[in-house]
């Protein structure tokens, strides 16, 4: 009956997408008549409404191998046989998407009352975050291509409104632009993406597209006149510039650590745990078109290891707490995309979702270590908190050692997977990207506890009043925590076998067998336990290690040293502080260079040519003959009968010679 | 034939006839404090031939008067909008009058005479009816312009206005006499049975006959060349008479335009149709481009009127079902609108200043902005803007000429003109909307006139949004003429 129920109806889908927005309306539109506490209880219970209903989905997928959902439920219209609909495709692949969003939204709203309790814009961020949830349901349930655009662009919008949420400051506002106007370079690559789909298939929608895929492997079309392009390769790098910049991979990721502006929830749950994952799940969703693109693939791969090796080297001289874990998001989207290139999908969403959780918790524990320290966030000037904080602390370093993979955490399970799919890759790029990777592991063990250790251990560095006040932060705030401390040591152990090495997903993602390195890597699978036994034996258990064992040496045995190595290597630290200074090549070279377009553009062509000739000149034109003819006026009555006479003649002549003529 | 005509059909002519004959009477024997029982007796005259004219509302067309006289659907529905609208003047001009010492009696005997005439051109079945009610308009006109005493612009303008009217009179009429020589007959249905037998003996006859009668119709409208006077007769004459000038005499013109070149020498369309394309051509652009240069408001209206009328013109020479009724439906919305437009020189008007400049219009809205909302929704629809009413007007208009008598062409020119003449409507919406009061002096605007102006405004909402209603009169109108 129950089994019937989610199988059949698409009731509860939409309960699962309409909950959240409900409580977004009442939140936002009728915050004024509600009160605080009204505000936060309908959204949270709009958003735990949603996130039972979709573990109840869930459990139906994993344990009961439900089959696939895909139904159309609205139909917006129809447009030269384009269906543009609104419809739901339910797979593992969505399950399991629905079950992170919603969990983690849900532990956000909960954790939210707690970090924003003094704001007065309190009423409009649970509206916020609660349209976000809706928005991102959107995105991963769609079943067609103007749904999921829909959804990329109502979280984009959300994400534009959240960064920019204390919109008094400077900061926020420049980030939230920036994020805004480096989101629409993907979007634009998206559309055309998504248009190019539409031409070449006739279709939006998913089901039909990845059926005729393979039909269109030899299609070409030339961008160029005389060129030859693979349909299909220009599809899939289309929608993985999209995908660029809502993942935040190099060189659009620049957005993302800006973001860090907006509310602590809000770097949580949207630019760690959810939103930026997009692409990636795009990605995946996609597997049956990038399947078919080697180009696009090695694209990607090339790219996700460029920006999980190099955006991790930044994460190494900030000093804003929430900034390094801002890198380490980065980085961490790079070894997703480095995933998504070997076409092991799988592994790449495994580590997406034990990522959700794992940063989720970061973000959170960082933002309780904010509340905490008056929201002071320079990592120089703390120290020693562990004493204050003890369940901020535990919670934290358990996040931290999920996240540089310690064996038998979360983290541990999804990298190494990644690691090993990369090194199996038999595209021609994936001895760089492995390399690249591998390296990132001694980065991200040592910016990850070179952020542990300054934070929580040492002297204190705060000032006296700071440090008087400092104490464990409330229920609403420690409880989220615990929450997701459980999935972040866990989950990796309870669903690797299936996920990764099993046929978990199913038909949900597809792989071309010259491309499934998963699947040699699975008959090496002997198990858990085996896997964290072979890992001691392995490069990335030591690399992780040394990473560890530096930023201990260097920030808690020799303090003074980090200071002499930035001078020795002035010019190296130099780069990284300026982040390779790709903010001034973008404010200089495209900005500047699109502004001085926009004022050239705007002196000859607005200001002289339809301006000046074309509206004042005609303007101009018509009063000038305006004041000629005005003179015809004379105001003399014998004028105007001459006038009423000439105009009588005229016509009679002209009739005449009509007439007489004919 | 019985001697005694059937009277019936023409109740109303007679009782506005009896009513003026009263208030004559009655406004002599009244002191000057009672002086308003002669405006409400004359606002009752209306109302009352109002009420009679859809009392005899038929669906046939009755001939009366040995055949000079018709009631048909056309002429019950053009006689009604004409009391509306003077109605509405009366109530807007009634301030204004009082403060220029013109609140007399004769004001409204003459007012009502030329509503008389109006009457009898509308309903007018033969060259003589038309003519009697021309000039029974005509004549009040001079009468009402003139009678200001203190300004010397008004004399100068009913002298003008007398003189050309005279002549274009003298014209009509010898038009008239020579299609009457050709054709043997004044009523307008046997010219138009027989026009064309004649047509090939007396080509001649006939063109000159018909080149007279379109020039005397197209002063009476303001078509170019024959518009001079307009600008210096709504620009001299005191403001509450412009009002009255520019409104309800253009549904009569309309009328008489039909009348003569549908109803009687639609035969002779290739002749007059390219007659009617210069004039409508010239109207448009003249009109428009010296609108634009003036600053006076009452003849920047006059040049906007002699556009207009090119309008009408267009779907005339159409010569076609849609075009007349397009025409019909352009004509009765511009009157709606100009009235509007007139109505708010006057509201703006206070005792020893009469708003004549466009510039008083600068900051109506922080003075007045709800009449200033109401002054946006005339210009805009003047202007041609969608939705509002004017828009629609156009539209039809246009599409007859594009779709009706192909001349693509012509609509391209129309909309030109049309384009640049938006520029002095847009320019008294900056002008009200985004610069400042050159005058602080408090709006005394009285209730009635309030009341009428805000109808007035929301009439052209509405109908800009269902244009529908009142076309389907129109089209139901015109199609029984033709029939």
């Amino acid at each position: 009956m129950e089994n019937n129920l989610v199988e059949q109806d698409m009731s509860i889908y939409l309960a699962i997408v309409l909950a959240p927005l409900m409580g977004a309306i009442i939140a936002g539109v009728f915050g004024r008549y509600i009160s605080r506490t009204m505000a936060h209880q309908v959204t949270i219970v709009g958003v735990a409404i949603s996130a039972a209903l979709s573990l109840l989905v869930f459990k139906h997928f994993a344990l009961e191998d439900m089959t696939t959902i895909n139904e159309t439920i609205y139909t917006w219209m129809v447009s030269d046989g384009l269906h543009l609909e609104v419809g739901f495709l339910i797979d593992k692949l969505t399950a399991m998407m629905m079950v992170v969003v919603t969990f983690v939204s849900l532990m956000v709203h909960i954790y939210t009352i707690g970090y924003m309790h003094d704001d007065s814009g309190y009423k409009r961020f649970f509206s916020y975050i609660s349209l976000f949830t809706f928005s991102m349901l959107m995105l991963i349930m769609a079943n067609n291509f103007v749904q999921l655009f829909f959804g990329w662009e109502a979280v984009g919008l959300v994400s534009y409104l959240l960064i920019g949420f204390w919109y008094t400051r400077e900061t926020a506002i420049y980030a939230n632009l920036k994020a805004f106007i480096v989101n629409r370079v993907g979007d634009f690559g998206f559309i055309l993406g998504i248009a190019l789909v539409a031409m070449t298939f006739n279709s939006l929608d998913y089901q039909d597209v990845f059926a005729a895929s393979t039909l269109h492997t030899e299609s070409t079309i030339a961008l160029f006149p005389g060129t030859h392009w693979s349909t299909i390769t220009v599809i899939c790098l289309l929608l993985f510039i999209g995908a660029m910049a809502k993942s935040a991979q190099a060189p659009l990721h620049v957005w993302l650590p800006d973001s860090m502006e907006g509310p602590t929830p809000i770097s949580a749950l949207i630019h760690a745990a959810t939103m930026v994952t997009a692409g990636i799940f795009m990605v995946a969703r996609m597997s049956p078109l990038f399947e078919l693109s080697p180009v696009a693939l090695n694209f990607i791969l090339l790219i996700g290891a460029v920006t999980a090796f190099f955006m991790g080297l930044l994460g190494i001289v900030q000093n804003d707490i929430k900034r390094v874990i801002a890198y380490s998001t980065l980085s961490q989207l790079g070894y997703m995309t480095v995933a998504l290139g070997a076409s092991a999908y799988a592994a790449s969403i495994f580590h997406l979702m034990t990522h959700a959780f794992f940063k989720a918790l970061l973000f959170l524990a960082a933002g309780s270590v904010i509340i905490a320290m008056h929201h002071e966030q320079d990592i120089r000037k703390m120290g020693g908190i562990r004493h204050y904080m003890p369940i901020t602390w535990i919670t934290f370093l358990l996040g931290t050692l999920a996240l540089i993979g310690t064996p038998g955490f979360a983290g541990f399970f999804s990298k190494d997977s990644i690691i090993m799919a990369v090194h199996a890759s038999q595209l021609p790029g994936a001895n760089i990207a492995y390399l690249a990777i591998l390296l990132g592991v001694f980065i991200t063990a040592f910016y990850s506890f070179r952020l542990y250790f300054l934070v929580f251990h040492g002297q204190p560095r705060m000032d006296h009043h700071t440090k008087a006040d400092l104490h464990e932060t409330p229920k609403v705030v420690t409880v989220p925590l615990i929450l997701l401390a459980i999935p972040s040591v866990l989950i990796g152990a309870l669903f690797v076998a299936d996920m990764v090495f099993g046929d978990f997903f199913g038909a949900a993602i597809m792989v071309l067998p010259e491309h499934d390195v998963l699947a040699t890597l699975a008959k090496d699978y002997h198990g858990i336990i085996a896997m964290v036994l072979h890992s001691f034996k392995s490069l990335p258990f030591w690399l992780m290690l040394a990473g560890i064992m530096s930023a201990w040496y260097l920030y808690m045995v020799n303090p003074s040293l980090p200071e002499k190595l930035s001078q020795r290597l002035l010019i190296i630290h130099k780069v990284l502080l300026n982040k390779y200074y790709f903010d001034d090549i973008n404010s200089t070279v495209f900005a500047g260079g699109a502004r001085q377009l926009g004022t050239f553009l705007s002196r000859f062509g607005d200001t002289q040519v339809i301006d000046g000739w074309f509206v004042n000149g005609s303007a101009k034109l018509v009063a000038w003959f305006s004041s000629i003819i005005r003179h015809i006026q004379s105001g003399y009555l014998y004028h105007y009968a001459f006038a009423m006479m000439l105009g009588l003649a005229t016509l009679l002549v002209l009739l005449l010679t009509t007439v007489i003529s004919h | 034939m019985s001697v005694t005509p059937d009277l019936l059909p023409a109740t109303a002519e007679i009782f506005v006839l009896i009513m003026t004959c009263i208030i004559l009477v009655v406004d002599t024997f009244t002191p000057e404090k009672y002086r308003a029982s002669s405006y409400i007796l004359t606002q009752g005259t209306l109302l009352g031939a109002l009420l009679i004219t859809i009392g005899l509302y038929t669906e046939q067309s009755i001939v009366t008067f040995h055949n000079t006289f018709i009631l048909d659907p056309l002429a019950s529905m053009l006689k009604g909008i004409i009391y509306i609208v003077v109605f509405a003047v009366l109530i807007y001009s009634k301030h204004f009058l009082q403060q220029h010492k013109m609140f007399k009696g004769e004001y409204f005997v003459l007012m009502l005479a030329s509503v008389l005439g109006m009457m009898v051109m509308v309903s007018a079945y033969s060259f003589v009816t038309l003519y009697l009610g021309l000039e029974l308009l005509s004549l009040s006109l001079y009468a009402m312009i003139a009678m200001q005493d203190q300004a010397k612009s008004a004399p100068e303008a009913a002298m003008k206005y007398f003189v050309l009217g005279a002549m274009a009179s003298g014209l009509l009429l010898y038009g008239m006499s020579m299609i009457y020589g050709a054709t043997g007959t004044l009523h307008l249905a046997e010219i138009q049975t027989n026009i064309l037998d004649k047509f090939e003996t007396h080509s001649l006859l006939l063109s000159f006959g018909l080149v007279f009668i379109i020039v005397a119709v197209a002063f009476k409208l303001g078509a170019v060349p024959f518009h001079m006077w307009v600008p210096d007769v709504y620009h001299g004459a005191p403001t509450a008479v412009t009002i009255f000038i520019g409104s309800a005499p253009k549904i009569a013109a309309f009328a008489m335009l039909f009348r003569l070149l549908v109803d009687g020498l639609e035969s002779l369309h290739t002749s007059w149709q390219d007659i009617l394309i210069i004039l409508a051509i010239l109207s448009m652009a003249v009109g428009n481009i010296i609108a634009i240069a003036q600053t006076n408001i009452k003849r920047m209206l006059a040049y906007s009127t002699v556009a207009h009328v090119g309008f009408i013109l267009l779907g005339i020479l159409s010569v076609s079902q849609s075009g007349y009724s397009a025409s019909m439906f352009y004509t009765i919305t511009y009157t709606i609108m100009a009235v509007g437009g007139f109505g708010m020189v006057l509201l703006l008007s206070h005792k020893g200043f009469d708003a004549e400049r466009i510039s008083d219009f600068k900051g109506l809205s922080t003075r007045a902005p709800w009449f200033a909302v109401m002054m946006m929704i005339f210009m805009f629809s003047m202007a041609g803007v969608p939705p509002f009413l004017g828009f629609w007007a156009k539209l039809l208009v246009l599409k007859a000429v594009v779709v009706e008598a192909d001349m693509v062409w012509l609509a391209a020119i129309a909309v030109f003109f049309s384009i640049i003449g938006i520029f002095y409507y847009l320019r008294i919406i900056k002008f009200m909307f985004f610069d400042k009061a050159e005058d602080s002096e408090h709006l005394t605007i009285t209730q009635g006139m309030a009341v009428t102006m805000s109808i007035n405004g929301v009439v052209v909402l509405l109908l800009g949004l269902y244009p529908g209603i009142l076309l389907t009169y129109c089209v139901q109108a015109i199609t029984h003429v033709i029939q």
